[in-house]
């Protein structure tokens, strides 16, 4: 009976997909003792997040497609009810509006909208597979470029770059014409200097202190520069579990969230960054792979969205703290202290892990 | 819907193969660009980087080191130093809240804005927010808690004994450096080396961790001075008493131990309190018996009388024509104060006669003369090694004409300072010989120079005993219970090359006559009452601290305790 039990437990989670996931979140909890200077509080906090998301996860990969479908607008519609209650009633905490309290939490709503604009395009795309013309890539666009404006604006440059990725990975996936990707980059390129003028003075601050850091070691380049001797420090080996000094002489800001990856890469080298690279690309192999074996052009697109915003993230915040990109606040996936964000990807590979069960389970 | 029904189209929805591949071989590209900057960082640039590190948490601290104790030759302190707490800052650390910064500002008795600006100035690494503070104080503003602020363990130093001995002392700087007298002199000796240590800080300049010590401090040494804390006090109080008196300008008194050298005591007044951090002006701070020179006046006539004796040029019963009180040379008139037709060589030195004691140096080739005074010290440093000393002027032989050999010898166209010329004394507490001056004492017994011969110092140290008898210049120099010698001088002051009737009024003696211990020198500048010769005003002085210092060392008495005898109406008067 315990064995019926848990084969009904693991019937719809992907056994490989799972382990490198938990192992991510292993890992986040052994570092979070360490980065947080020995502090059980966070180290439970954060195993409170895992055990939610766990949870979630679970419930998304039992759910039958069509159920994911279905949810696709109502999520979107829910998110961006959500999005324009931030702009109006929304908390500013560090001088951006991004949180808004419901009297229960306070939520950040741009890290649900990581789910729902892939979700509402791969529906959208999914609804005009047969006659897909350049105005159903116009309308897709749209759906993408409201919510992005809006979290822009908060401002949250980071999470609107990164739901603008995932946005164009479905677009990008769905067939989108080369032509137009190449239109696209090229009026990027020439709207520069007028974004340039559009960010905040902050924001500037970051892009150009990635060229030169040392400009302001103790200001705008402080982030930068103790993220990179952090990384450094660790040498090949590392410094040992508990032994990384920028961490727990409290050089490294953002120790337990955006720069955790420093803690590790310091306690741990860089043989302990080929491990954990190695993990990362073990749960993107595993996502490509569910993608191409994926039944229908929504799932398809969908996998293919989560497993690339995936990546991206981890890119995205393993360069910021090595000083290759700017400073933006992207966690690390899986291992960055935070409750939203761990539930968001989850969500994300819950659906993942559906994909792959469901399919298998209407072929049966 | 029916969304199984895709299951049988799952080719035409197959994604392009070129779009894959492009995905694929950026993927791969970004992979690639983050290993390579992790290698870059770790494997490459890992030195330079650890090396920034170490530079982030790894700090090198000086400590702190004991600066030696000064003390009186019988262990009384004179000098010490005590562990203060000083409360520094590293702008850059602190978190403080305006109400913290207002308690900061009482606790360190500053203004909330003078603080401020020292902590928002982020270009240093290290400020002061307030020294050498005691102990509980310190702890009273750490116990506010406010991150980035610290304590420095240094050493203040404390002098006991105050205004008595300052000028000889001298005192440190804040930074524990000496700045005058034997704290400035000496500071080889006395200072410490500070020591280092290497330590682990965390960014809020909290010390978590003491790795190594990189250097130990090493403590300055002790100084054990010749000084007498009693006769030092005694002297002290006597000189004040003195110049207060006689409204002088200022007034110094040496006190030597005539057989070793040593000084017994030195004081100045005025005098300052070196414990207070701010000072009086420069002139204050002037150790005079070392630091000026003056004219000594008729307290050189022993030396002349001693030189031509020695000489064979007089004998001890020789009398000269002192001319009724004016004796004219090289178209100028030397007085005597106290004219007579004749004196003995006793009398010159008794009556302190300008004339008799020119016609004694007029009988010696200059040469003579001259090497005889310098035989005594004069125009050289006394080697007190005090900073500042000023030796004095001699000046050489081949230069003087026979009215400056004449003037000399009664103490003018000569400098001394008053150290210098106690120490010349010693010739005649002893069987002629000039014995080393010191500031420290001395466990060993100390060889002199043989200046005169015995018979020589004997008869002059005899003359001086009149002196201080009625019918010499300085009754009121004698001690009750010891037989005392010693000479008066009064001596016009030199201003812009002219003598004015302003005075340097001096007495130097030495007791017990028997077998004399002690010199005692006095000098009083520019006596502003009736009473100005130094046999008035100087004389007393010496009497009082002689007596008190050879009672204080328990010296035999060589005389009844009725010996003092009463001067009769007139003390026999000098000038120069």
């Amino acid at each position: 009976m315990i064995n019926q039990l848990q084969r009904r437990f693991m019937a719809h989670l992907d056994p490989m997909l799972l382990g490198a996931l938990g192992a991510l979140m292993l890992i986040s909890l052994i570092l979070m003792y360490s980065a947080s200077g020995g502090s059980m509080e966070r180290v439970l906090g954060q195993l409170v997040n895992v055990m939610v998301a766990f949870a979630a996860l679970w419930l998304v990969a039992n759910m039958p497609l069509h159920y994911l479908i279905r949810s696709a607008v109502p999520i979107y519609i829910v998110g961006m009810m959500l999005l324009l209650g931030v702009a109006f009633f929304g908390e500013i905490q560090n001088g951006a509006r991004r949180w808004l309290n419901l009297g229960v939490a306070t939520i950040q709503p741009s890290e649900l909208m990581k789910i729902a604009v892939p979700l509402m395009m791969a529906w959208y795309f999914e609804r005009h597979e047969a006659t897909l013309a350049l105005k159903n890539y116009v309308v897709a666009a749209l759906i993408l470029a409201v919510p992005f404006a809006l979290i822009l604006r908060q401002p949250d440059l980071g999470t609107a770059l990164l739901i603008c990725a995932s946005g164009f990975y479905v677009l990008f996936l769905a067939g989108l014409s080369w032509r137009v990707i190449l239109g696209l980059f090229i009026s990027a390129a020439a709207s520069a200097p007028f974004l340039w003028h559009a960010l905040h003075g902050y924001q500037r601050q970051r892009i150009l202190m990635l060229l030169d850091p040392t400009e302001d070691p103790l200001g705008k380049g402080y982030h930068t520069i103790q993220g990179m001797i952090a990384v450094g420090s660790g040498g090949i080996l590392g410094k040992g579990y508990l032994n990384g000094t920028q961490t727990h002489l409290e050089f490294l800001p953002e120790r337990t969230t955006d720069f955790i990856f420093a803690v590790f890469s310091e306690e741990f080298g860089l043989l302990g960054n080929l491990v954990l690279l190695s993990v990362y690309l073990f749960i993107m192999w595993r996502g490509f792979v569910i993608t191409a074996n994926a039944s229908t052009y929504f799932t398809r697109l969908m996998a293919g969205s989560i497993t690339l915003t995936f990546f991206t993230y981890a890119f995205v915040n393993m360069g910021m703290v090595t000083g290759i990109l700017p400073v933006v606040g992207v966690p690390l996936p899986l291992v960055s202290y935070g409750g939203t964000s761990m539930l968001t990807l989850s969500l994300g590979f819950g659906m993942l892990m559906s994909i792959h069960s469901h399919k298998t389970l209407v072929q049966s | 819907m029916n969304y199984t029904s895709n299951l049988k189209s799952t080719g035409q929805v197959e994604l392009p193969k070129w779009r894959a591949r492009v995905l694929l071989s950026l993927l791969l590209m970004v992979l690639f660009l983050l290993l390579a900057r992790a290698v870059f960082l770790q494997g490459i640039h890992n030195d330079f980087l650890q090396q920034e590190g170490v530079a982030r948490y790894g700090r090198v601290i000086d400590i702190s080191a004991h600066r030696g104790k000064i003390t009186y030759r019988d262990g009384e302190p004179l000098a010490i130093s005590t562990e203060v707490n000083s409360v520094w800052a590293s702008p850059s650390d602190v978190e403080a809240s305006s109400r913290q910064i207002s308690q900061l500002a009482q606790l360190t008795g500053t203004n909330a804005a003078e603080i401020k600006t020292r902590l928002n100035d982020t270009s240093r690494d290290f400020v002061y927010l307030k020294r050498q503070l005691p102990p509980d104080e310190a702890g009273r503003i750490m116990r506010l808690g406010i991150p980035g602020v610290a304590l420095r363990t240094e050493y203040r130093r404390y002098y006991p004994s105050a205004e008595v001995s300052s000028h000889l002392i001298g005192f440190t700087d804040v930074d524990d450096n000496g700045r005058e007298g034997i704290e400035y002199g000496w500071q080889a000796h006395l200072g410490g080396k500070n020591g280092s240590q290497r330590v682990i800080k965390d960014r809020r300049g909290h010390i978590i961790e003491d790795v190594a010590s990189v250097r130990v401090p090493k403590p300055g040494k002790d100084l054990t001075l010749s000084l007498d804390s009693k006769i030092q006090f005694m002297a002290y109080r006597e000189i004040k008493a003195a110049v207060t008196q006689h409204h002088a300008k200022s007034g110094s008194i040496v006190v030597l131990d005539a057989n070793s050298g040593e000084v017994l005591a030195l004081a100045n007044w005025p005098s300052y309190n070196p414990n207070i951090r701010e000072k009086p002006n420069v002139a204050v701070l002037r150790n005079l018996a070392v630091t000026d020179q003056f004219e000594p006046g008729s307290t050189m006539k022993p030396f002349t009388v001693a030189s031509a004796l020695e000489a064979g040029k007089i004998r001890q019963n020789s009398v000269f024509d002192t001319s009724s009180g004016v004796f004219i040379i090289g178209g100028r008139k030397i007085h005597d104060t106290h004219p007579e037709k004749t004196h003995s060589v006793a009398q010159v030195i008794q009556r302190s006669s300008n004339i008799g004691a020119a016609k004694i140096a007029l009988l010696m080739p200059a040469k003579t003369f001259w090497q005889s005074l310098s035989d005594n010290g004069f125009g050289q440093p006394t080697g007190s090694a005090f900073p500042g000393e000023a030796p004095g002027k001699l000046r050489d032989y081949k230069s003087w004409r026979p009215v400056e050999q004449a003037t000399m010898s009664y103490g003018h166209g000569i400098s001394v300072n008053l150290l210098q010329l106690a120490r010349a004394y010693t010739v005649f507490a002893s069987d002629g010989e000039l014995k080393p001056l010191t500031l420290l004492k001395q466990d060993v017994p100390v060889l002199g120079a043989t200046v005169y011969s015995a018979a020589t110092a004997h008869a002059v140290r005899d003359m001086l005993e009149l002196a201080v008898k009625p019918g010499g210049t300085a009754p009121l120099a004698q001690v009750v219970g010891y037989r005392v010698a010693g000479k008066t001088g009064t001596s016009h002051k030199l201003e812009n090359g002219r003598y004015v009737d302003k005075y340097v009024s001096s007495f130097v003696g030495l007791a017990p006559v028997s077998d004399p211990r002690l010199i005692v020198a006095v000098m009083l500048n520019e006596p502003g009452g009736k009473e100005y010769y130094g046999g008035q005003v100087a004389a007393p002085v010496f009497s009082s601290v002689m007596g008190a210092a050879l009672r204080q060392l328990n010296v035999p008495h060589d005389a009844p305790l009725n010996n003092v005898l009463q001067p009769p109406a007139e003390i026999i008067r000098e000038e120069t």
